[in-house]
């Protein structure tokens, strides 16, 4: 009994030492491995159809892990201010081969993709490309289409396309209703104010929100009158081309027969005429968005 | 201590040898590598490629699996037909058994990959026609195969010591699966907060990393493989394994054979 007692000991001390021996080698292991032991930036098996076949049904499986593979790989690379995430999508390829319906991996993958470096890979293209498969594996979730439209607006600069996500996604069944609000405020961006007139009223008649309809109604306002200032600053431009002098005061353009009467405002207030000849509105406050749609398409 | 060692340690390889499995696998193994040039032929510019890595990888697969369907057995089937007993009334104590045991399936699995390595030199030398230095560095995946097999010896043995052979398995091979992740896992916890981060290094650590032993991808490339990682991958094999098969001992002296 003695005898084994010892024996118990012996083994016990011998495995914490041995386990801290253990641990001690294996941390000079990945010190020589050094980056290498992170994700190696080679991959052996590029095709996620080849890895589905070999993964023998467990496809869903190994799409979780290649997954949390690129989301290391991207971790790893932003900790360390990377230019390059070469390996990023392919990695998000390969995962959405094994499991098409893995909806983060588009998600949050093609955010990844399309930021600019060193915050993403700064590969919009590559990140609509994947979305685009995303729509096409999962045609009825609409998120999906809010990412896309979210790309092409931050990253590619693309109203229409951006626009054009939104209003798509916007008509699947569950969507939110921002997503009618986003396809609008494209439209906005992307220079196309009838469309945008046309969306925001939308949004006002087919909702009931407060906030949703207070919004609306703050941008149907400031574009019509954004609509309202261009076409005045045309006038006072006519004005001008005739005179060869801008006018001082909304009467001198009533005088010539140019307007038929003092232009008001959405809210009923005439416009303001300066005399540099531009026009804008009295209150600025009520106009929270005026000048938007103007800038943007300029 | 040492003619009981090397007699117990002995009579397992005899053991494992008579075993038909054994046969089964090795044989399964140099079909695998034997077809491998069949593989490099439907595709284009890599039969090289292919052959190496089919072959290392049978290798390399083969030996873990032939490690664990004996080490599942090692100690239970002794139970079984009671000559544990036998054994144990002799002047043997419980930790030689043990070891002994480790021992004799070491040797075992060291003499299979020697036959699968010769198998698939020939089977190198009859596809390429020649001899270069490139395939002389093969070796080291292969030996590193071979510290592969001191760690998952010693993890079989571990739940053998405890467990019915079936449920050995299961566990010998979740290991295995979790250990070629090694390095995910330790990038998980690297990426972690909290008690997560704690947690997940902790078992990061105390499991296997197969990881680093793998470099069949690299010998296939040509890329080298330093003699520092050599010695470093040796030295946590050889001590890895040793606090596994200590952790063994102590489960099995503890535990009530009766």
């Amino acid at each position: 009994m003695k005898r084994r007692n010892t024996v118990t000991i012996v083994a016990a001390a011998l495995l914490v030492v041995l386990l801290t021996g253990s641990v001690l080698a294996r941390q000079r292991v990945e010190g020589l491995r050094g980056k290498e032991a992170t994700l190696e930036e080679i991959l052996y098996v590029p095709s996620g159809e080849a890895l589905k076949r070999m993964s023998l049904g467990y496809s869903s499986l190994l799409a979780d892990i290649y997954w949390t593979r690129a989301v290391q790989y991207f971790g790893s690379h932003f900790d360390q201010n990377s230019t390059r995430y070469d390996l990023l999508a392919p990695l998000l390829d390969i995962t959405t081969d094994l499991d098409p319906h893995l909806i983060v991996a588009y998600e949050t993958g093609s955010i990844f993709l399309s930021q600019s470096v060193p915050a993403g890979a700064g590969e919009p293209e590559k990140a609509v490309a994947l979305l685009e498969k995303g729509i096409r594996e999962n045609p009825q979730y609409w998120h999906l289409y809010f990412t896309l439209g979210f790309v092409h607006y931050i990253d590619r600069k693309d109203y229409k396309a951006a626009q054009k996500a939104f209003d798509t996604g916007s008509k699947l069944p569950g969507a939110h209703v921002w997503m009618k609000v986003m396809a609008a405020r494209m439209a906005e961006r992307g220079g196309d104010i009838s469309t945008a007139i046309a969306l925001w009223q939308h949004i006002l008649d087919s909702n009931t929100d407060k906030a949703i309809r207070e919004n609306a109604t703050m941008h149907l306002a400031s574009l019509h009158a954004d609509a309202d200032i261009e076409a005045l600053e045309r006038v006072v431009h006519i004005y001008f081309d005739s005179t060869h002098s801008l006018p001082r005061e909304w009467s001198d353009l009533i005088h010539r027969g140019i307007l038929r009467g003092v232009p008001l405002d959405p809210t009923g207030v005439p416009y303001k005429l300066t005399p540099d000849g531009t026009v804008t509105v009295q209150d600025l406050s009520k106009f929270k968005f005026l000048g938007e749609f103007r800038s943007n398409r300029n | 201590m040492t003619s009981r060692l090397s007699a117990i340690a002995l009579n397992t390889f005899r053991e494992a040898v008579r075993d038909r499995v054994l046969y089964n696998l090795i044989l399964f193994a140099l079909l695998l590598v034997a077809s491998a040039p069949l593989f490099g032929q439907i595709s284009i510019d890599i039969e090289h490629l292919v052959f190496v890595n089919v072959g290392l990888s049978s290798i390399s697969l083969f030996g873990v699996i032939i490690a664990i369907f004996i080490g599942i057995g090692l100690v239970s089937k002794e139970i079984e037909k009671k000559t544990l007993y036998t054994i144990l009334s002799r002047p043997v104590r419980r930790w030689e058994f043990i070891v002994g045991k480790y021992f004799g399936l070491m040797v075992t699995l060291v003499v299979n990959a020697a036959l699968m390595t010769l198998g698939f030199y020939i089977a190198l030398l009859v596809t390429s026609g020649k001899w270069t230095s490139a395939d002389g560095r093969l070796l080291v995946p292969i030996y590193f195969a071979i510290l592969e097999f001191l760690i998952m010896t010693a993890v079989t043995l571990l739940f053998s010591s405890f467990s019915t052979p079936i449920f050995s398995a299961i566990f010998a091979f979740a290991i295995f699966v979790i250990g070629t992740f090694g390095d995910d896992l330790r990038n998980f916890a690297g990426a972690a907060h909290g008690i997560t981060k704690w947690f997940a290094t902790a078992t990061a650590y105390i499991l296997p990393n197969f990881a680093p032993l793998n470099v069949i991808g690299q010998a296939a490339h040509n890329q080298p493989i330093t003699g520092s990682l050599i010695v470093v991958n040796t030295l946590y094999a050889l001590i890895y394994s040793a606090a596994v098969t200590a952790g063994s001992v102590l489960i099995f002296e503890r535990r009530n054979l009766k």
